[in-house]
């Protein structure tokens, strides 16, 4: 879902905003390293393949139905650097010319569910691809990376929430709540993505990205009449050392997220009410409803010095981008 | 000078099919040529290799003498104006000026000059009142026209189109027709269209397994019934080639 | 999400606003939205200030209430979720109407309904009054990557295609006896998807191959420059302005 203007306070809109810009410009690099003059035309179309497939209803049961969120899908189909290209064009053309999702909170939105689905998707995606091999490997790497991508953005939401939100919820609940729902959401994203990357196996295997080393080597025959087969062609794999850095930076911007500004977190959500607090105006600090909420105070959060519960949500995301920047190192090899 | 020479022109696909065995055709400055076959006779591929999007595996294309050849492209594509068979894929821009627009600007037409050219061209098929529309507002016969516009800005040489006359209703046909009366370049047409062929072109060609089969005026060969029937031609049911 | 809800934002006209150049709006309206969520929640009178600054524009603009509030649904489960937070809130407790609310919940659920709503009447503004293709002119003038703006000019050219063929699929499903019922039916509609997706990729390779043939060399050219005068952008970034003056007055 699109978080909307006012969910989140300044600092973590700003700092979304600032990590999903870069990553964007990351991937802006790498993708017109891939496709060089074509990346314009091609991203575009598959941009509007995501948008339109989002519209798809998906029948569950009984008059539901559900719909696909697609990061982990563009990242199998044309790749992580298009992935997050065409997820991302998708999610600012929602926002800006649609008013879905608030301006604000652009950046939020497009890390959350433009570059946490493809990256997480991608990551999971080559670690079970490694594991197995075929069509079949294929299409179950493809479910298990769509199912994980799902809860990973809501993990992220959740993380974002516990530093910046403006909404007095336990973070337990908002955890519980936004897992428990995203991993039966991510079932039903999982199944939708293995089976259309199967579809489009079946008919034009060469055009899954995730899919480049299963093409199956040239016979060349010879005029003895003997057959030589050559290997399979080799598509450019790029230099995976932009994601890396960017991964790296990302996860230092949120420590200074986490660990820095949550301890200067004022007793409310806005950040210029910590501007207020710091003229003198306390009483209103007291007066607020957040006192007694987590990460209201300079103290505790609901027991753990908030230093130490920022650290844990950036090891959580270390974890996260563990898994990527592996998956994104053995992008190198190139399958014979 | 010849518009458009091809000589010995062979070509095979990556997957190691073949499909040209050696093209030898000439078109001269202000014909309108027809080229006819069945499908998969290879009449598409032989046309993407006029503006070099296919590099020939053998033999040479030249355009009002400049060969078609890595480092000539972009004059190459300035002197042939493809229309592809789906005007959706060439009319990629937000809107129908900025489409008739991208091929002179590409060529480095800017300014005052750029808007003239654009006018001009929009002119030739009729469709300058739907200038500031976005492309897929128009029906089919527009864009297909829109689609002529757009190549016709950058004054080419010679016109290629593939199957002009395919999806249109007859109102739009006769149009598509007028208009292509009304130029004064030389015209290449890949057509199924027997009747349309004979309408606009005094001269046809015969697409046949990769090799060209028959090249003749266009009334003479749609008349020889064995000729047309060897490579899968029919005329449509009903129609009789009118006495000239 | 991004089920359908998608209307037609646009509503073509010829007031003041539509005729400001699109940067101009766009910058306007993101900083209108920050100054909103940078202000504190207690100020309800800067609020209504700010909604009585949008009523303005949509005034100046021509566009109806009506139009306005129709297009305002897209909120509604971020609504739902403002009124359920006082429910469902930590802290202090308060009772209203025979409920026991949650005052933070309150204050939370009311700092959402107002910034939310603000932020979408002002995103709403911006797109009724400037085309789409037109709003990314603007975005490339404010410094947004060439290539994004690029890709999102395609993804708008070629959206309605795809939905269309999407639909025609679907039409065909259905000609033939298809019903999507439950989940045992998403492969058949996952197998369309796959093919959506092929048609997708390859027209993206027709759409290049015919920008070669009209001699792209990589570098899209030039096309269409809107330049904005100072006074252009001062009546644009009145709006902000105003709202930073209130949120100051506020503070």
């Amino acid at each position: 879902m699109h978080v909307p203007d006012g969910f989140f306070n300044v600092a973590v809109s700003v700092s979304a905003g600032v990590v999903a810009a870069a990553g964007v410009a990351v991937c802006l690099r790498g993708a017109r390293r891939e496709l060089d003059d074509r990346t314009a035309p091609m991203a575009g179309l598959v941009a509007a393949f995501i948008f339109a497939v989002q519209m798809l209803n998906f029948p569950v049961a009984a008059g539901t139905s559900g719909h696909l969120l697609g990061g982990a899908l563009a990242a199998i189909l044309v790749g992580p650097y298009t992935g997050v290209l065409c997820m991302a064009v998708v999610l600012l053309v929602q926002g800006v010319f649609f008013a879905d999702g608030g301006l604000t909170a652009l950046g939020i939105n497009v890390t959350i569910m433009g570059i946490v689905t493809v990256l997480v998707g991608w990551g999971v995606f080559r670690l079970v691809s490694r594991v197995a091999r075929g069509k079949g490997a294929v299409t179950a790497a493809a479910f298990l990376a769509a199912l994980i991508s799902v809860p990973a953005a809501a993990l992220v939401f959740t993380l974002l929430f516990w530093i910046g939100g403006t909404s007095p919820i336990a973070v337990g609940t908002v955890a519980a709540a936004m897992g428990g729902v995203h991993v039966l959401i991510g079932v039903g994203e999982g199944v939708i993505t293995a089976l259309t990357v199967g579809a489009v196996l079946a008919v034009r295997p060469d055009l899954v990205y995730g899919a480049r080393g299963l093409a199956k080597p040239l016979e060349l025959r010879e005029a003895g009449g003997t057959t030589v087969t050559v290997g399979a062609e080799e598509r450019p794999a790029p230099a995976s050392g932009g994601l890396r850095p960017f991964l790296l930076g990302g996860v230092g911007l949120t420590l200074v997220l986490a660990g820095v500004v949550s301890f200067f977190a004022s007793s409310s959500p806005d950040g210029l009410e910590a501007v207020a607090e710091s003229k003198g105006f306390l009483h209103k600090a007291t007066d607020h409803a957040l006192g007694s909420w987590a990460l209201g105070d300079y103290g505790a959060a609901g027991g753990i010095p908030v230093g130490i519960a920022g650290v844990i949500g950036v090891g959580l995301t270390l974890l996260l981008a563990g898994v990527v920047a592996y998956a994104a190192r053995n992008r190198r090899k190139v399958r014979a | 000078m010849n518009s458009l020479e091809v000589s010995r022109l062979a070509y095979a696909y990556p997957d190691g099919t073949q499909a040209l065995f050696g093209v030898d055709l000439t078109i001269t400055r202000g014909e309108r040529v027809a080229l006819l076959g069945p499908n998969g006779a290879g009449k598409t591929t032989l046309v993407m290799h006029l503006n070099g999007i296919l590099s020939a595996g053998h033999g040479t294309v030249t355009v009002a003498g400049t060969p078609v050849r890595k480092d000539t492209l972009k004059e190459i594509r300035q002197r042939v104006g493809l229309v592809f068979q789906d005007p959706d894929d060439q009319l990629f821009m937000p809107t129908v000026r900025d489409d008739v627009a991208f091929g002179p600007a590409n060529a480095g037409v800017t300014g005052e000059e750029l808007d003239r050219v654009v006018k001009d061209a929009l002119e030739r098929v009729g469709m300058l009142h739907a200038a500031d529309r976005p492309p897929h507002h128009l029906s089919f016969g527009q864009r297909r026209r829109v689609a002529v516009a757009t190549v016709l800005a950058m004054q080419p040489e010679i016109l290629v189109l593939d199957e002009p006359s395919s999806n249109l209703d007859p109102a739009a046909r006769r149009e598509l027709a007028e208009i292509l009366r009304s130029l004064d370049v030389t015209v290449l047409m890949v057509t199924h269209d027997l009747p349309y062929a004979l309408e606009l072109c005094e001269r046809s060609l015969i697409l046949s397994d990769g090799v060209i089969a028959a090249d003749g005026h266009t009334g003479e060969l749609l008349a020889d019934s064995a000729l047309l029937a060897a490579h899968r031609l029919e005329l449509p049911y009903g129609f009789a080639i009118p006495a000239r | 999400m991004g089920a359908g809800h998608h209307h037609q934002l646009y509503r073509p006209g010829d007031s003041v606003v539509h005729r400001l150049p699109p940067q101009c709006k766009l910058l306007a309206v993101i900083t209108f939205a920050i100054v909103v969520v940078a202000t504190p929640r207690e100020n309800f009178w800067a609020f209504g200030l700010y909604a009585v600054m949008l009523a303005v524009v949509a005034g100046a603009a021509r566009v109806p209430p009506a139009f306005v509030l129709r297009r305002m649904v897209i909120e509604l489960p971020f609504v739902l979720f403002a009124f359920l937070i006082p429910v469902i809130g930590l802290g202090e407790r308060t009772s209203v109407l025979g409920l026991s609310l949650s005052v933070p919940g309150l204050w939370a659920g009311w700092n959402i309904l107002a910034k939310a709503t603000l932020g979408v009447v002002a995103s709403i503004l911006l797109a009724a009054t400037t085309e789409p293709r037109v709003i990314l002119v603007g975005a490339q003038r404010l410094r947004v990557p060439t290539l994004l703006v690029q890709i999102a000019t395609f993804m708008l050219r070629y959206l309605d295609v795809i939905v269309d063929e999407m639909r025609r699929m679907r039409i065909a499903r259905e000609s033939r006896g298809f019903e999507a019922r439950n989940f045992r039916h998403i492969p058949v509609i996952a197998r369309s998807a796959g093919a959506l997706f092929i048609r997708s990729y390859e027209r993206g390779e027709r759409v290049h191959l015919a920008m070669l043939s009209r001699g792209y060399a990589g570098r899209m050219p030039i096309m269409q420059e809107i330049s904005a005068s100072v006074g252009q952008w001062a009546i644009a970034l009145a709006l902000p302005a105003v709202a930073l003056a209130v949120l100051g007055l506020s503070l």
